[in-house]
């Protein structure tokens, strides 16, 4: 199930907004840029402090939150900068849950997935 | 119709007027020769309190223009004022002010583009701005500034184009030349412009938009598609207001202005303060009977095709007068003549002689005598059958 309407990339050019004008405000959620990314960010949740620097850092606002406790990340808005991987400021004690590798809570594997 | 009061004005001052009797919102603008007294002599009345237009003193011309994007993405009614370089400094906002659709109204006091530095008239620096969506009006003297101005303003924010408009006058000759200009009543100017409601205001809390927002392979295309179709459509909408501004001054507004065209044989292509100077010689040839013409574009952003093309048409050879080089263009020729020639091919004129002559350039004077030679010229390409060199130079030391 998509989790947005996506834009409707059916309108010919008469019916386009002059200018470029958005009159939806908050439209470019629909916008899926997730699909730009090469690398993706994978977290062990489990071991995870909840310090929230991720969710401070990250300049596209896709590190998603619920009552106050990250639960993972928006996939169809994240870009996959890094920048979250290179804050974390926690290292794991087991191997990474995703990874299986030492270091950091978030790391970066490279994306095999193109749909979101 | 109403009655003008006559005035000495210079043709900066002349557009100074207009822009009092506008009273837009918001002018930025920086200095430089010789567009300078244009807006000095605006800062004034605002400093006087005889307008209630904000003024913004900028850094740059490119912050002019930023300036005027985002008053006049606000909803503003805005005007400004550059020359040259200045305009140079404005590109890449003169593209932006175009592509949102915003109807800023500039007068360009044409100069020569540096290098080498020259504060003189040639038309390099808003010729190098014709492909940049903005509408181009060229006045052949300062009543023609203060009229283009004024009827600017109606013409950018028609509903149906909103689009800028560029309103240009020579440099220096009829910039800082003082002629007899009628202005119009205060009143009749402030009801000619009316007031301006935006389509679309980011001030306008109710309706949150978003304007310049990221616009990908998926939808570029469409908005300059939609871009281009306005312009493609600005003709009837630059008629119709000269049209209703001509019954108000009672002067006469053409979009094309035609000398001598029902009968010349020989006709002069030319934009601006040259025009004039090509009329008068043209007066005198044909009180010694030669059949001569001259055709001035008002409008040269939508290029006119069909009322130049129908006027010339007829002729045994037609000169298109540049006061500019498009480099690397056909034979190093003018915008003008390469606009022409298109337009021939197009409308399927074949067979005309027309050759090109860049003129003017950095303010070089271009004397009656040089356009006699013009037309002698023409007259020895349609007798001799042989075109010669298509692009020739006028005035130059050869």
């Amino acid at each position: 199930m998509p989790k947005y309407e996506a834009p409707r990339l059916d309108r010919p050019w008469r019916e386009a907004n002059p200018g470029g004008v958005v009159l939806e405000p908050g439209n470019s959620v629909t916008y899926i840029t997730g699909t730009w990314r090469v690398m993706r960010p994978v977290r062990d949740l489990a071991q995870c402090t909840q310090c929230l620097i991720c969710w401070i850092m990250c300049p596209d606002a896709a590190i998603t939150i619920e009552e106050g406790k990250v639960t993972g990340f928006d996939y169809d808005h994240c870009k996959g900068c890094g920048i979250c991987a290179t804050e974390c400021p926690v290292n794991v004690k087991q191997p990474h849950a995703v990874t299986g590798q030492m270091g950091k809570v978030i790391q970066m594997v490279p994306e095999t997935d193109y749909t979101s | 119709m109403v009655t003008s009061k006559y005035m000495p004005l210079d043709g900066a001052n002349a557009v100074s007027q207009a822009m009092r009797q506008i009273d837009p919102d918001v002018v930025a603008a920086y200095p430089i020769t010789p567009q300078t007294a244009v807006v000095q002599n605006f800062s004034q009345y605002v400093a006087d309190g005889i307008v209630h237009t904000e003024f913004v003193a900028v850094e740059s011309e490119h912050a002019a223009m930023s300036a005027c994007v985002g008053a006049s993405a606000a909803g503003a009614r805005v005007m400004t004022a550059t020359s040259a370089n200045g305009l140079a400094l404005m590109w890449e906002m003169l593209y932006i002010a175009s592509g949102l659709r915003l109807p800023i109204v500039m007068t360009v006091v044409n100069r020569a583009l540096s290098s080498p530095l020259n504060i003189h008239c040639d038309h390099s620096d808003s010729m190098g701005a014709r492909d940049s969506g903005w509408l181009q009006l060229y006045a052949e003297t300062g009543q023609e500034a203060y009229d283009n101005t004024i009827q600017a303003i109606r013409i950018a924010e028609h509903p149906d184009l909103l689009l800028p408009v560029m309103s240009c006058q020579d440099g220096f000759i009829t910039g800082h030349g003082v002629e007899r200009v009628g202005i119009l009543p205060d009143e009749a100017v402030r009801e000619f412009v009316g007031e301006y409601k935006a389509k679309f205001s980011l001030l306008d809390v109710d309706n949150p938009i978003t304007m310049g927002a990221w616009d990908f392979t998926d939808y570029y295309f469409e908005h300059k598609r939609q871009q281009t179709e306005a312009m493609n459509n600005a003709m009837p909408i630059v008629r119709a207001v000269s049209e209703e501004y001509e019954r108000l001054s009672g002067r006469p507004q053409p979009i094309v202005d035609y000398f001598g065209m029902d009968d010349a044989e020989y006709a002069i292509v030319v934009l601006s303060s040259t025009a004039g100077t090509s009329r008068a010689v043209a007066r005198q040839l044909r009180a010694q009977g030669w059949k001569v013409g001259v055709v001035k574009p008002r409008v040269f952003r939508p290029f006119p095709a069909q009322e130049i093309i129908e006027a010339i048409k007829g002729c045994k050879a037609v000169a298109v007068l540049d006061r500019a080089i498009s480099f690397g263009a056909l034979y190093g020729s003018g915008p003008l003549f390469t606009d022409t020639c298109s337009a021939l091919y197009n409308l399927g004129v074949t067979g005309l002689p027309i050759v090109n002559y860049i003129y003017g350039l950095g303010g070089r004077d271009t004397l009656p005598s040089m356009i006699e030679s013009v037309y002698r010229d023409l007259r020895q390409v349609a007798e001799s059958g042989d075109r010669g060199a298509p692009v020739r130079y006028l005035g130059l030391r050869e």
